[in-house]
């Protein structure tokens, strides 16, 4: 039976176990699959065998008229009610193990926003999604020790923290771990936790699995597992998005760092694909297509879309998505992001 | 409304009366049944479309087809949502197959309040009509759960269709309340509970529902609505609400529709499968109870929705041991139609042939509803694809095969000619393996980790999203089958009999297509409905 048989991603049904409670979620699927396939196998099999036995051979064919049978009637009710209730004390189990909070976990915050996680350890590290080197994206990424609990606690933000545009509200995501069978809502107005406890080194995907938007499936981020002391130098360390680059052109590099902090990278790519917005790439120069006719994109033509962005609307957007951002950058960031663009060839 | 006193031997309801406005006004409620079609068959068809769509962007990963992008995107995925749900599976079975089988089903004239009744199918195309203006500005996008506060920000577009969904909410409460009275009313001399067909005492279920829980999705909208113009704080937790009380709220009542949208077709399946088995019902108690125990509990299991929302531990423990205690009255029922099946004689008609792929699928669909109801694993399964093919399976699989059935079952009588047998079987064919093909790779890419309403997803995702993809396509192929059944019925069908099936509920002894007034004499019962000795 090929077809019940794993997928391109992984070697068992479900992606690599990247913790115990994982193990444990899969046992309880395994026994899931195992028993539902043998009352598939019976049930179906018992109809497709009546099917063929009791094909209608002519046109008055007499059938017996049997109405119930309390035994059999009993019994097909008890012994699945039994299973249900296995299965559920079962899942319930480890779901309590799930819930119950490690008192010495790794404290991590996270943060939620359209579309983006942001992440904060104790002594101030941040990470937030950006760009490597090569332009190319990078999901915002937390690393965390192998083997030590880390406890998440996470709340969701407006696209731009300090502003005060009535229609920016945090709205509702879901931080999933598919590698470690957890997954929570993080909720508005309110801190959710999460915690699991790695034990094995490596790269895990995190999703966001409540709908929120336009960008919703680019919500990406990872987890990197490592070893202890490897976590401690890390910690310890620069954060990733101020790097070396700024010697090169240091108003780029700042207008790099603005765009992955204000969340212009949930709806704007560098690389030619379409987000919610338009893409950076090939943007300073061309002519563009907007509700208020076509315009040359220039310096000022940018300092607008950004400022006031409900100006002029690209077509084939509705309009209203992006954010203002006026009085949310200071002249010296609104010149750094206009630079990082037009490098964007 | 002309009284008719002619009892011509030709006289039907069809040429009872003639122009479109005897249609548009008609008390009759096999004509309104027969409204209920032609509007749920062009809301299929839209929402199928979108369906198609949906599909073909997720060919391959990142963007499929030119300049959708994530907006489009989401836009397909909400408005196929809601059609599906809201347009064409809920009215599906009650209004359409029930309006116009119930009174027949009773021995009765009509059902008790006709007027009503013709209202209720208004009430469905006003809420339609609202519901879609909502794309002219600008279309909602938020899912056709709309959940806060994402969705307080999408108004107006949002406010729109939820109105919509409120005024379409109506035709279901009317629906509900006339067949709850009708069943207790109008049933014919000797009818006694006992003694009424299964599918009405799934109707009967579903109106109980109907009628109790519409009513919190109207009040819920109208929250929504209110917060949304006003400002005043229910969900949103800047004005001092709480957007997990809107999801409270929301699957309070969409959880019973759950049942709103299967139970009826439970009721569709018992008389197909003893018509084409030729064999009294197995358990007939048990089904028509199983039906209101459903009902019930279904009251009582929403927070099976909410376990990775926060809520507490001990909710999360109640409503999932609720949940797989809902399981067990659904699995009774597939028992027994496979009992009643053992020692029978079967006829592979059409009819049939989408009963027993109903419960193949069904059982599917059954079984990974435990899955999702015991919490460890929901944790995982949850808002990913799992929940998708799952529910698919349940909806699609279960209540378009009953609707399939069902129509192949009555087309005979409703309109007094054979459907075309050989394309409904390739219809079959089409529809059942496509439907494997499109949605059983989405319980391995759910398994997997892929999340639902995603625009684009990781590479590893993109074979199983091929195959789904494929799959589709052979779904479309066999409602295209489908369609031409009817078709070439409608033209030159031979002409059906009065029970072209042998089969022993009431409709079947009167001529098809059916006079105006039903019965000529009104029915006395003497037995139950499966009377095959
Ligand atoms: C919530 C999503 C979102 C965020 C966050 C966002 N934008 Fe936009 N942006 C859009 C959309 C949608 C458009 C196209 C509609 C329009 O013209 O307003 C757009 C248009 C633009 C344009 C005009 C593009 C063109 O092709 O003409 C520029 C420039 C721009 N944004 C810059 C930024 C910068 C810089 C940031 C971060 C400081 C940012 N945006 C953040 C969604 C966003
Ligand atoms: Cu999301
Ligand atoms: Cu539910």
């Amino acid at each position: 039976m090929w077809w019940l048989l794993p997928t391109a991603s992984a070697s068992t049904f479900m992606p690599a176990q990247g913790t115990k409670i994982a193990a444990e979620v899969d046992t309880i699927y395994a026994f899931l699959l195992i028993s539902s396939l043998i009352s598939f196998v019976l049930l179906i099999g018992g109809m497709c065998y009546f099917v063929v036995k009791y094909k209608r051979k002519s046109a008055n064919d007499k059938t017996e008229y049997i109405t119930h049978n309390h035994t059999l009637e009993f019994l097909w009710s008890f012994i699945p009610f039994l299973i249900f209730m296995f299965v559920f004390a079962w899942g319930w189990m480890v779901y309590h193990d799930m819930r119950k909070m490690p008192e010495d976990a790794l404290e991590v915050h996270v943060f939620a926003k359209k579309w983006d996680w942001r992440f904060v350890y104790k002594n101030g590290k941040e990470v937030t999604a950006a760009l490597d080197e090569n332009m190319k994206l990078q999901p915002s990424t937390m690393v965390v020790p192998v083997g030590r609990p880390v406890k998440l606690i996470m709340a969701s933000e407006k696209v731009n923290p300090s502003g005060n545009d009535p229609t920016d509200r945090p709205v509702l995501h879901s931080f999933f771990i598919p590698s470690f069978r957890v997954k929570q809502d993080v909720v508005p107005g309110r801190y959710a936790a999460l915690w699991f406890e790695a034990d094995k080194a490596g790269l895990y995907n995190v999703f966001c699995a409540e709908y929120c938007g336009g960008g919703h499936s680019a919500m990406r981020g990872l987890i990197r597992a490592v070893a202890p002391a490897e976590f401690e130098a890390w910690l310890a360390g620069e954060a990733v998005s101020t790097e070396a680059v700024a010697q090169v052109n240091p108003l780029v590099a700042k207008g790099k760092t603005l765009y992955a902090a204000n969340a212009c990278i949930g709806c704007h790519s560098v690389d030619g694909s379409k987000m919610t917005g338009p893409s950076f790439k090939g943007l300073f120069g061309k002519t563009e297509q907007t509700d208020k006719g076509s315009v040359k994109v220039d310096e000022n033509y940018l300092r607008e879309s950004v400022l006031n962005p409900n100006a002029k609307i690209v077509a084939g957007y509705p309009p209203g998505q992006m954010p203002p951002y006026a009085g949310q950058l200071s002249e010296d960031d609104i010149l750094a992001l206009i630079e990082f663009i037009k490098t964007l060839k | 409304m002309a009284a008719s006193g002619t009892h011509d031997a030709n006289e039907n309801y069809l040429n009872h009366e003639k122009g479109l406005w005897s249609w548009l006004t008609t008390l009759d409620h096999k004509r309104i049944g027969v409204l209920y079609a032609i509007t749920v068959a062009i809301f299929f068809f839209v929402g199928g479309l979108a369906a198609l769509a949906i599909r073909t962007e997720l060919f391959s990963a990142g963007e499929t087809i030119p300049n959708l992008g994530p907006n489009g995107y989401n836009r397909l995925m909400t408005y196929h949502g809601a059609i599906m749900v809201f347009l064409v599976i809920i009215p599906g079975i009650p209004a359409f197959l029930g309006n116009f089988v119930l009174p027949l089903h009773l021995g009765a004239k009509d059902v008790a309040f006709p007027r009503l009744n013709l209202l209720s199918w208004y009430c469905l195309l006003a809420g339609a009509a609202i519901a879609l203006t909502s794309l002219l500005m600008g279309g909602a996008d938020t899912g056709w759960t709309f959940y806060t506060p994402y969705s307080i920000n999408s108004a107006p577009a949002v406010v729109m269709m939820a109105f919509g969904v409120f005024v379409a909410g109506f035709s279901s409460i009317l629906t509900g309340l006339n067949f709850i009275v009708t069943t207790h009313k109008l049933r014919a001399p000797g009818m006694t509970m006992n003694r009424i067909p299964l599918f009405v005492w799934a109707l009967y279920s579903t109106a109980i529902i109907q009628v109790l829980a519409t009513p919190v999705l109207a009040i819920t909208v109208l929250l929504l609505a209110m917060e949304n113009i006003f400002g005043i704080g229910f969900f949103d937790e800047s004005l001092g609400g709480d957007p997990v009380l809107f999801q409270h709220f929301f699957w309070f009542y969409s959880h019973p529709a759950v049942y709103i949208m299967i139970l009826p077709a439970f009721g569709v399946i018992s008389e197909l499968i003893t018509a084409f088995s030729r064999k009294t019902i197995f358990g007939y108690t048990a089904i028509a109870y199983s039906s209101l125990a459903i009902a019930a509990v279904s009251f009582f299991v929403w927070g099976h929705h909410m376990f990775t929302s926060g809520q507490s531990e001990v909710a999360s423990v109640l409503f999932s041991i609720l949940t797989m205690l809902v399981g067990i009255p659904t699995a009774i029922k597939v028992f027994n139609w496979v009992a009643t099946m053992y020692k029978s004689s079967i006829n592979l008609a059409s009819p049939m042939l989408f009963a027993i792929g109903f419960i193949f699928l069904f059982t599917i669909g059954g079984v990974t509803g435990i899955f999702l109801a015991t919490i460890a694993t929901n944790i995982h399964f949850h808002d990913t694809y799992f929940v998708v093919a799952h529910f698919h399976y349940v909806m699609v699989g279960g209540t378009l095969m009953a609707i399939m059935g069902g129509i192949y079952y009555w087309f005979p009588k409703m309109f007094g000619k054979m459907y075309h047998e050989a394309t409904a079987r390739l219809s079959f064919l089409g529809i059942f393996i496509g439907f494997n093909v499109t949605f059983y790779p989405q319980f391995l890419l759910g398994a997997n980790g892929m999340p639902r309403r995603y625009f684009d997803y990781l590479p590893v995702y993109e074979p199983l999203n091929q195959i789904s993809t494929i799959g589709s396509y052979l779904i479309g192929i066999g409602f295209v089958f489908a369609a031409i059944s009817i078709l070439i019925g409608f033209i030159k069908g031979e002409k059906a009999g009065a029970n072209p099936w042998g089969a022993r509920t009431l409709e079947w002894t009167i001529p098809s297509p059916p006079p105006h007034h039903n019965f000529d004499k009104t029915p006395i019962i003497t037995a139950g409905p499966y009377e095959f000795r």
